[in-house]
């Protein structure tokens, strides 16, 4: 990897250990699973830098967009604020 | 190097979900940072300096020049299952509600006898 | 508060012990051994351009029937947890505005036809059956966020995906009876680049495609459902 490719990576996986650090940690239970699909979606994005583009395609459309809709859902037949602990 | 670290980190962030927290849906949310860290270490050991992806077109037809094919292959079959078992796990989660009236696993529990 | 501290800790002894063992595979160097065999024979006897594919599905097709099967099961356990008379199903979870209800009346054709196209060039192009499939569904979820009334057919999408499930098992059957084992290569190799080459890659991604688009939006059918599913609840 040339060294331009090399530190946007670096700060790619550094944004991702941020959000999922944030995503345990707030209280309003949609937050938590919109920081966690942007994760998902920044971790595609470096799938795509280690040059596999069918694993980049395959977590972006399953892991970035059904899964978080589905999270969406039973959030809203569930309570919105996570009032234990 | 720095692939490596920050995909255990992600697996730890995921454990330490699992331990602590007490909502049921945090806990799943858990399980997902951990299938996203197994699959970033996968693909992160198959890399290998200067080459490319693993498919052949008219510009690129030197098998020599192509990046490791079996991890890619494997970590296609580990997204799917992970997202299907997550779905039934968020349909578990609301058939509690109804039943229990509340998301705490403390007391879910504690309602058993 | 101290258990907290007591289990990070732990934590990130046990993330640093294994990084020490994960030294012995330096970022980067040359560690393939099975992975030049597949590269090197895949054009030879597959006639497919994409080598993971045919990894997939050519070199190990009995680990994807046993993924598709996990996946017929994760959807027959939703059905069953979820299971409610016909007639009294009503899905109406949020009210859209204008703008959505004309873009995607324009939108929907295009996103099947993308997932179409893109599980039917599974072997020319990065792609196949598990992504052109989650694009099929994530059309149909669109459209249940637009319109209140949408109901899909459910008896005709398990029929699809029945007749999808049987294509995988027969090709590999037809394998072991013409030939010598199950999934065996029993179409013709045909010319590198064209779309009807290959062997039995192409009739296979065809059918795991309309499969798993049907599963998914039977699972989002599923959890859409709402008020008078079994007496009174929002």
């Amino acid at each position: 990897m040339s060294i331009y490719v090399l530190i946007f990576s670096y700060i790619l996986l550094a944004l991702t250990v941020i959000l999922s650090l944030l995503a345990i940690h707030v209280k309003d239970l949609i937050a938590a699973v919109i920081l966690m699909g942007g994760g998902s979606l920044l971790v595609s994005l470096v799938f795509l830098l280690l040059q596999a583009p069918d694993v980049a395609m395959s977590e972006a459309a399953i892991g970035a967009g059904l899964t978080m809709a589905i999270y969406i859902i039973a959030v809203k037949k569930t309570e919105r604020e996570d009032k234990d602990d | 190097m720095i692939f490596y670290v920050s995909a255990l980190l992600i697996i730890g962030i995921g454990i330490y979900a699992i331990i602590i927290k007490k909502n049921l849906m945090k806990i799943i949310i858990g399980l997902d940072l951990i299938e996203t860290g197994i699959n970033l270490l996968i693909v992160s050991i198959g890399y290998i300096n200067g080459k490319t992806a693993p498919i052949f077109s008219k510009g690129v037809m030197d098998a020599s020049r192509m990046v490791d094919s079996v991890p890619q292959a494997l970590t296609l079959t580990s997204i799917v299952i992970g997202a299907s078992e997550l779905a039934l796990a968020a349909a578990f989660v609301v058939l509690l509600y109804r039943k229990y009236g509340t998301l705490d696993v403390r007391k879910i529990r504690s309602l058993r006898w | 508060m101290i258990r907290k501290i007591v289990y990070g800790i732990f934590i990130l002894i046990i993330v640093a012990a294994v990084s020490m063992f994960l030294m012995s595979y330096p970022f980067g160097s040359d560690k393939m051994d099975v992975g030049k065999y597949y590269l090197e024979n895949t054009v030879p006897q597959t006639g497919a351009a994409n080598v993971v594919t045919s990894v997939t599905l050519f070199y190990r097709g009995f680990d994807t029937l046993g993924e598709v099967t996990v996946l017929f099961t994760a959807a027959l356990g939703v059905s069953i947890i979820y299971f409610i008379e016909d007639k009294k199903r009503k899905t109406r979870i949020v009210e859209s505005n204008f703008v959505t209800k004309v873009g995607t009346r324009v939108v929907f054709p295009f996103i099947l036809l993308v997932g179409a196209y893109i599980f039917m060039h599974g072997h020319l192009t990065p792609g196949g059956g598990f992504q052109g499939g989650a694009l099929i569904a994530t059309g149909f979820l669109l459209l249940y966020l637009a319109y209140e009334e949408t109901s899909i057919n459910r008896a005709k999408f398990y029929l699809v995906e029945g007749l999808g499930g049987l294509t995988y098992v027969t090709m590999g059957l037809l394998g072991y009876f013409m030939k010598d084992s199950f999934l065996a290569n029993v179409l013709p190799n045909g010319q590198l680049f064209n779309l009807l080459s290959g062997g039995i890659i192409l009739p296979i991604y065809i059918g795991v495609g309309l499969k798993v688009g049907s599963e998914l939006s039977n699972i989002i059918d599923d959890l859409m459902c709402e008020v008078k599913c079994d007496g009174g609840e929002e």
